[in-house]
């Protein structure tokens, strides 16, 4: 039935946003999780080890986050699990963010000169403790501005869970257009809302990136 | 078009064991599916080429250009950089018909993935410039040269050859995202995918294709943007 676009449908894509942003925390916390593991592998004194992260990385890059999300939504059903969009969402972005938080981090740990390694070796640390009480400490402070701007491509990219109907801003754009049919000011609504979602991390990921080259 | 919410293979884990693979009608549909990556190949084409094109402009304007100007290309590039891609597409084909601007599949997706290159490109291509140092520029007046000749020579060149490889990680992503342009249903590859998926319930079979498919295409991509960066900076 189409009836006019009305004040509360523009409460209902604000409210909307709420699982665009827990979605967002959930991929975020998933590919913390893989993106720690592949740097930590890309790193490691061991060949094959960074070889292993290397394939993760290069496959996951090479490939398109849709397919990832489908693969999960269509594809994990004939294992004989049935799949919900939160799960399937969950794991597909987790391995989506995990390749790409796992590259920026090591890009971070591997700024870190070669010399601040060796100083830790001299004191007789072990890798894990060079990495624990010398690098890490230092790269943090590199890291934190990619990966804020990195956080305002995951949250960009939530809306592409839309297309397995995880009703987050986007579905919810397409669901008010379809009652309204008023797609220009739906969606133009819609961009203005993620825009006050990535702007300010936009501009606080560039703030802390001055901050950082100031204080070299 | 928002796909289904009822997965079709219900049950326990027993239908692991009676679940075979079979990519016989997957390959079977490749005809359909080379239609697809002709057109995934086209759209990658014409974009990076549109979007480097209004890149360069927008980070010469950005630059040089008067402050109107600079205001104006600002505004477009974090409206662009902070928006997702599919709610642009969906503006440009679905909105953009009410203000009277009726794009078909394609051409809506061309111009939306144009201008959202285009946006990330200028941001790339200005950082770029801005670390051309000044001296340069001021050696290039004195040895008499012109404006543009100072802008093409010893701005713009130097400033490609040190951000290409950001550049070309940007093309291949962008590669990457013209799968969303299926969405509108705009006949890619992956929207070949969609339909062989729907008409043989090879879910796992045609989307596993499909993604070593655009992973091959993204290495493809590599090599062919280092052999450009060869023949353009390393070969003369």
């Amino acid at each position: 039935m189409i009836r006019d676009l009305a004040f509360i449908d523009l409460l209902y894509l604000v409210a909307a946003m709420r699982w665009t942003v827990a979605l967002t925390a959930i991929a975020f916390t998933g590919g913390t999780l893989v993106g720690l593991s592949i740097a930590l592998l890309r790193v490691s004194p061991i060949g094959p080890l960074r070889w292993l992260g290397a394939l993760y990385v290069h496959a996951v890059q090479g490939t398109p986050l849709l397919a990832w999300l489908f693969v999960f939504f269509f594809g994990l059903s004939i294992v004989g699990i049935t799949v919900s969009p939160w799960i399937a969402a969950a794991a597909a972005y987790s391995i989506y963010a995990g390749a790409f938080l796992g590259e920026i981090w090591r890009g971070c740990l591997q700024s870190i000169s070669r010399t601040q390694w060796e100083a830790g070796a001299s004191l007789g640390l072990s890798f894990v403790e060079q990495l624990r009480y010398v690098i890490v400490p230092q790269a943090v402070r590199v890291a934190i501005p990619p990966t804020v701007g990195f956080l305002v491509q995951l949250i960009k990219n939530t809306s592409l869970a839309a297309v397995i109907g995880f009703v987050e801003l986007t579905r919810e754009g397409q669901l008010t257009t379809a009652t309204t049919f008023r797609p220009f000011t739906v969606y133009l609504l819609v961009a203005a809302l993620y825009f006050t979602l990535c702007f300010p991390l936009t501009t606080w990921s560039r703030r802390l990136e001055g901050r950082l080259h100031v204080a070299r | 078009m928002s796909g289904r919410h009822e997965p079709r293979w219900r049950g326990d884990w027993a239908g692991a064991v009676t679940y075979t693979f079979n990519f016989r009608d997957v390959f079977a549909a490749w005809e359909f599916l080379a239609e697809g990556l002709v057109l995934t190949l086209i759209l990658s084409g014409v974009t990076i080429v549109a979007g480097f094109i209004i890149g360069t402009l927008c980070a010469a304007g950005r630059v040089y250009g008067p402050a109107w100007l600079r205001l104006a290309i600002a505004t477009y590039v974090e409206a662009i950089r902070n928006t997702p891609l599919i709610v642009q597409l969906f503006l440009v084909f679905f909105g953009l018909p009410s203000a009277g601007l009726k794009f078909d599949a394609v051409t809506a997706s061309l111009v939306a993935l144009a201008i959202n290159l285009g946006a990330y490109t200028s941001e790339i291509v200005r950082a770029g410039i801005e670390a051309i140092p000044r001296s340069q520029i001021e050696a290039g007046a004195s040895m008499g040269l012109s404006g543009v000749q100072i802008f093409r020579y010893i701005v713009l060149f130097p400033a490609l050859k040190v951000i290409y490889p950001a550049l070309a990680s940007q093309f291949v992503l962008l590669m990457l995202a013209t799968s969303i342009v299926s969405q509108i249903s705009a006949p890619d590859l992956f929207h070949a995918a969609s339909i062989v998926q729907s008409r043989t319930f090879r879910d796992f079979e045609i989307y596993a294709v499909v993604a070593g498919a655009y992973l091959a295409l993204a290495l493809l991509f590599r090599l062919l943007l280092a052999a450009i960066y060869q023949l353009i900076f390393v070969r003369r």
